[in-house]
């Protein structure tokens, strides 16, 4: 890990009327690192991670990106251009339901290809080839390549999801309940792949979940959040193992026993 | 441009209505935008489309940029699938000569204007003739994105990758680019542009052109443009380059095997014949045989 966090949040609020989404939240996230935030319903995860991506604008806050040059890049205040351009080159999103990250009407290899060739690739063996060898990575037989996703399962559907995210080797991956709505099996699977690919192409990810399980798994670092305030965090291991916040020792001793 | 309204008097024009029927303010309204639309190649501009005395559909949008360029000492070439003969050409031809007094002819090199559907003429056009595209749906983005704000969106941040993904899955589910007409281009390497439903045949002619291009959309209510000499590409891959498509035979009349070919059923029996679409250019090739 370098010693710059290639994102840091600072003093960011968002308020929905009455309630307040957001409350003098801080973050830093630094390169090759997974930061899960979590949190129950309605805790402000989800509008954190809209804010950090440059989806929603704070009230008041800052948000810089350091992107691949080494240039700090105010996300909001960067213009749509520039923020579109880091969301299809150095940014991606794994939607918790595929359907919103992915095109239905258009093959699993198109879906791939779609993001290598925003950013300019025109060679079509070359397209496909990528294709295949992503589709091959996330356990998806190549000799579907042409099928529609929405002849796919939940669990290929996300898969896919997240070959067309990695293909262009993003640097920051913004990842929003990932594995929500799939069976345990496929769930462990999945979370299985995504370790396994994080540490290999040394992603930075900003997860966000509600399910500890899966925060264990995958996080270096947890941020648990309640009411629109940072509670606690810390590493993994420290936050769960040994829980200061009474509301991360409510969470911690909620988990069911298999 | 004259903008005194000639009546029945002068010039022969029919009485009561300005020269080349739209009202001065309204031409003044169309130049500007054709003034920005030449200014930003492929850039689609509004404006305030009228009625024309045609339906919406037969060329409503060519017909008024027509209108607003054209001059008494003009000479307007009308032609509709290449064919200078055809309905619609001929009552939009036979319309200007009412309504601005201008000489017309059937020859592409004698034209000043030259108003178009479906074709760009086969002999090559030179510097000072103007060809005007009458086009039904000038985003070419249409059938792929429906938000037509979203669309605008994605021109501005030069966002093609939607229409890349199009071109993929044909060749991924047919082998080839499966459009032969209204191909999309890339105007000056920053718009996208829809290039009016000309076969793609014709894209390569667009390129660099010498001629001024003008595009006009009356229902859509849009005005684009290229100017001469600017770079109109083809998109393509790199390992599936843009082939222009043309039927595999030579003219019945002219013996041409280079020009855009229409295929006539001539009986029951499974009869045809190849004619070239442009007439002009087939009957001075059968001319000077």
């Amino acid at each position: 890990m370098s010693d710059d966090p290639i994102l840091e949040a600072s003093g960011l609020h968002l308020r929905f009327g009455a309630v307040a989404a957001l409350d003098e939240v801080a973050l830093r996230v630094w390169p090759g690192e997974v930061v899960a935030i979590l949190g129950e319903s309605g805790s402000g995860k989800t509008s954190l991670l809209r804010v950090l991506s440059g989806t929603v604008a704070p009230d008041a806050g800052e948000v810089l990106y350091r992107d691949a040059a080494g240039a700090l890049v105010p996300v909001h205040a960067a213009g749509e251009a520039a923020l579109r351009r880091l969301a299809r080159t150095e940014w991606g999103f794994v939607h918790q339901n595929p359907r919103d990250g992915l095109r239905l009407g258009v093959s699993a290899g198109g879906n791939v290809g779609e993001r290598l060739m925003a950013v300019g690739a025109r060679h079509y063996g070359g397209i496909r080839a990528a294709a295949a060898e992503w589709l091959r990575r996330v356990e998806i037989d190549p000799a579907r390549m042409d099928d529609l996703p929405r002849d796919f399962s939940g669990g290929m559907q996300q898969r896919l999801q997240i070959a067309r995210t990695l293909v262009t080797r993003p640097r920051l991956v913004f990842m929003d309940e990932p594995t929500g709505g799939l069976d345990v099996s496929v769930q462990a699977r999945l979370l299985d792949l995504i370790r396994a690919l994080v540490a290999d192409l040394g992603l930075a990810v900003l997860l966000v979940t509600h399910d500890i399980a899966v925060a264990r798994l995958l996080a270096h670092r947890l941020v648990v959040m309640r009411r629109g305030r940072v509670v606690e965090h810390g590493l993994t291991d420290r936050v769960l193992d040994d829980p200061q916040h009474e509301y991360t020792q409510l969470l911690v001793s909620s988990v069911l026993a298999a | 441009m004259s903008a005194a309204a000639p009546d029945a008097a002068a010039g022969g024009t029919l009485a009561g209505y300005n020269f080349a029927y739209l009202d001065e303010d309204t031409k003044r309204m169309i130049r500007r935008a054709l003034l920005k639309a030449v200014a930003v190649p492929g850039h689609q501009v509004p404006f305030g489309s009228r009625e024309m005395p045609l339906p919406y559909g037969w060329g409503t949008g060519g017909i008024q940029v027509t209108a607003s360029v054209i001059g008494p000492d003009d000479t307007l070439k009308v032609i509709d699938q290449g064919a200078d003969d055809t309905t619609n050409a001929v009552s939009i031809r036979r319309f200007f000569a009412r309504v601005a007094g201008v000489a017309t002819t059937e020859r592409t090199a004698e034209a000043t204007v030259i108003q178009t559907r479906h074709r760009i003429p086969e002999t090559p056009l030179r510097e000072g003739q103007i060809l005007v595209y009458q086009v039904p749906m000038p985003e070419p983005l249409f059938r792929l994105e429906p938000r037509v704000a979203e669309t605008r969106r994605l021109h501005a941040l030069g966002d093609y990758g939607l229409m890349h993904v199009k071109l993929y899955e044909d060749i991924a589910r047919r082998g080839e680019v499966e459009i032969s007409y209204n191909y999309p281009v890339m105007v000056n390497g920053r718009y996208l542009m829809s290039p009016s439903p000309i076969p793609a045949f014709d894209n390569p002619k667009m390129d660099r052109m010498p001629a001024l291009q003008l595009f006009g959309a009356g229902r859509e209510k849009r005005i684009y443009a290229v100017p001469p000499y600017t770079s109109v590409r083809s998109l393509d891959f790199e390992d599936h380059p843009f082939r222009p498509a043309r039927a595999d035979a030579a003219c019945a009349l002219c013996g041409s095997r280079e020009t855009y070919l229409d295929e006539v059923v001539t009986d029951d029996h499974g009869g045809r014949r190849f004619l070239c679409s442009d007439t002009d250019y087939c009957g001075e090739r059968t001319a000077e045989r």
